[in-house]
């Protein structure tokens, strides 16, 4: 295929103990480390393996955000993408507003695949990859674990509840990837210097023109009920005891 | 008048729980007529288990050949055409669920509400976020249909007695050919299942090893608990992707929940958040899990463990 687009989501990295703003309009994301979504970050993994395969001559990251997440996609770009789109917007936008304006640039660079996270971890969402399906009325192949590229297909092994479960999807198609679908490989500084003299553009949201979508007002973030810190015991017969108090055995 | 429609999950022979679960949700809201749309290519089974389900009014089936394995792409089309007249259409949070919904969300131009765990009214209920860090309170638009999952471990199952009537559904949907199911590699257990069960033992990396993992197995026989794991353990092959807890593997709500050689990250404990009691074997006293336990002992796994079953026998 010519092109594979894969989409990057700047979410509060990972390993930060996110807090809730004290008056409960928001999470604090003052001074936060920022990052790529994990997630997202398996997905370009699997399309430059995909490209350095033979599978594909152009990776193509897009990123829909404010300004800021320039920086994911320049970290994207140093990993391997040869080019960035970033759909810029200061409001935050939902699921079905990032999937319709994924559409529009897919119509335009008519990729022969896309793949993106599962969910993004910050809003837990696991809706993109779905939505952009739908509308695009291509397959959708979601948790992938496993990734065989043949010809104008796929074959896709997912993780589901019950195990694994492989489908056959036709190209074009979305795919949205787990987390043991790859271990995505580390950016090396001169990756980084190289990448800045890739092609980023940038496109307002406004501008393509996206029917608005019904929005979910969020009304307040709190944070949730803390278990208790129980008790300690020293040995089996104390742990025997106490669970015998509960009457749980 | 909330009229919902919940989208049964079943494998074709039996009603998987979380359909209970997510009718329990439903019907939080106040006054909801709630039916369920079991799709399949022979539904009697799951559809006579919803039909006794309490709470559910009128049991739907759509029977196609088409319908066998649960592809988002089939299903979404015709779960669209029997969604009209509806104000709200559920589904269960589960793998089956999260790959689903959001496709028959965006078909009918709205956006989901993800892991409903509470219900406040028609169009407002929470949900947790940041792997269960901060729980969200959001409304939705009156005018607009409410397409949502619902975090099956924040609900019991509704009980049975009851005996609605089952319909045969014909829906004019034009299915793709694009999407074809090949196979599922489940692992075949006699043990409860993860999210269903009472007990729950669970293990982590500190296990070392696929074989270590007996330790587990024995523990939770002697229990009849069902068996989980952490990413961590997943990761390193020790056992199958179906027993991860956690953000991205399953919630669980069990009444005991036993966590050994499980540090306690939060991806893990946004998993176990509703577990009744739990007890942390651990050898370093400051892992964070023996901040959430119930009861904890500081000790070498590979010794208490193999003690505690013998203690329980």
């Amino acid at each position: 295929m010519e092109k594979i687009l894969v989409g990057l989501k700047r979410v509060v990295d990972y390993n930060v103990r996110v807090r809730v703003k004290s008056d409960g309009s928001g999470v604090e994301t003052d001074g936060v480390k920022m990052s790529i979504n994990p997630f997202d970050e398996i997905a370009l993994e699997e399309a430059l393996r995909i490209k350095e395969a033979g599978g594909a001559n152009e990776v193509i990251v897009v990123s829909i955000g404010s300004s800021e997440s320039q920086q994911q996609l320049r970290t994207g770009l140093a990993m391997g993408a040869d080019r960035a789109i970033l759909v810029s917007t200061d409001s935050a936008p939902d699921s079905l507003t990032c999937a319709r304006a994924l559409l529009q640039i897919i119509n335009k660079e008519e990729p022969g695949l896309v793949i993106v996270g599962r969910q993004a971890i910050d809003d837990d969402n696991s809706q993109t990859g779905p939505m952009l399906a739908a509308l695009w009325d291509r397959p959708q192949a979601t948790f992938a674990s496993g990734v065989e590229i043949e010809g104008d297909k796929a074959s896709v092994t997912r993780e589901v509840d019950v195990g694994m479960e492989t489908i056959d999807v036709d190209l074009p198609a979305v795919i949205t990837v787990d987390l043991r679908l790859n271990e995505p490989r580390y950016v090396k500084l001169p990756d980084i210097m190289k990448a800045k003299k890739k092609p980023l553009d940038e496109i307002a949201l406004d501008d393509l023109e996206v029917e608005a979508a019904p929005r979910i007002t969020h009304t307040t973030y709190a944070p949730p009920a803390e278990r208790q810190k129980g008790i300690m015991v020293d040995d089996v017969a104390g742990l025997v005891a106490a669970l015998k108090d509960k009457g749980l055995v | 008048m909330a009229k919902i429609l919940v989208i049964a999950e079943h494998d074709g022979q039996a009603l998987n729980p979380s359909t209970a679960k997510t009718i329990a949700c439903a019907a939080e809201i106040d006054g909801a007529e709630i039916d369920v749309l079991v799709l399949g290519a022979s539904v009697a089974g799951p559809a006579g288990e919803a039909a006794q389900l309490s709470g559910v009014n009128r049991v739907c089936t759509i029977e196609k050949a088409e319908n066998e394995h649960s592809l988002a792409a089939t299903f979404a089309p015709q779960i669209v055409s029997a969604a009209d007249g509806y104000t709200h259409v559920f589904g269960p949070s589960t793998t089956f669920g999260r790959d689903l919904m959001p496709r028959v969300a965006a078909l009918l131009g709205v956006n989901q509400v993800s892991d409903i765990m509470s219900v406040s009214g028609p169009h407002s209920f929470e949900r947790p976020i940041y792997a269960g860090n901060v729980i969200v309170s959001l409304e939705t638009p009156a005018d607009a249909v409410v397409v949502a999952t619902v975090r099956i471990a924040s609900y019991k199952a509704v009980a049975g007695g009851n005996s609605a009537p089952v319909e045969s559904l014909d829906v004019a949907a034009e299915l793709p050919a694009h999407t074809r199911y090949v196979s599922t590699q489940a692992a075949s257990s006699d043990r409860p299942d993860l999210q269903t069960a009472a007990t729950v033992v669970s293990g982590g990396r500190a296990l070392g090893s696929a074989e270590n993992f007996d330790l587990i197995y024995s523990l939770a026989d002697k229990l009849g608990a069902g068996v989980g794991a952490t990413r961590a353990a997943v990761d390193a092959g020790y056992v199958q992707n179906d027993l991860q807890v956690g953000q991205t593997g399953k919630i669980i709500a069990p009444e005991l929940y036993f966590a050994i050689g499980i540090s306690g990250a939060i991806q893990h404990l946004t998993g176990i958040k509703d577990a009744g009691t739990i007890v942390a074997i651990n050898k370093d006293e400051e892992a964070p899990i023996f901040e959430v336990a119930d009861i904890g002992i500081v000790g070498d796994l590979f010794t208490i463990v193999p003690e505690l079953t013998e203690a329980l026998g």
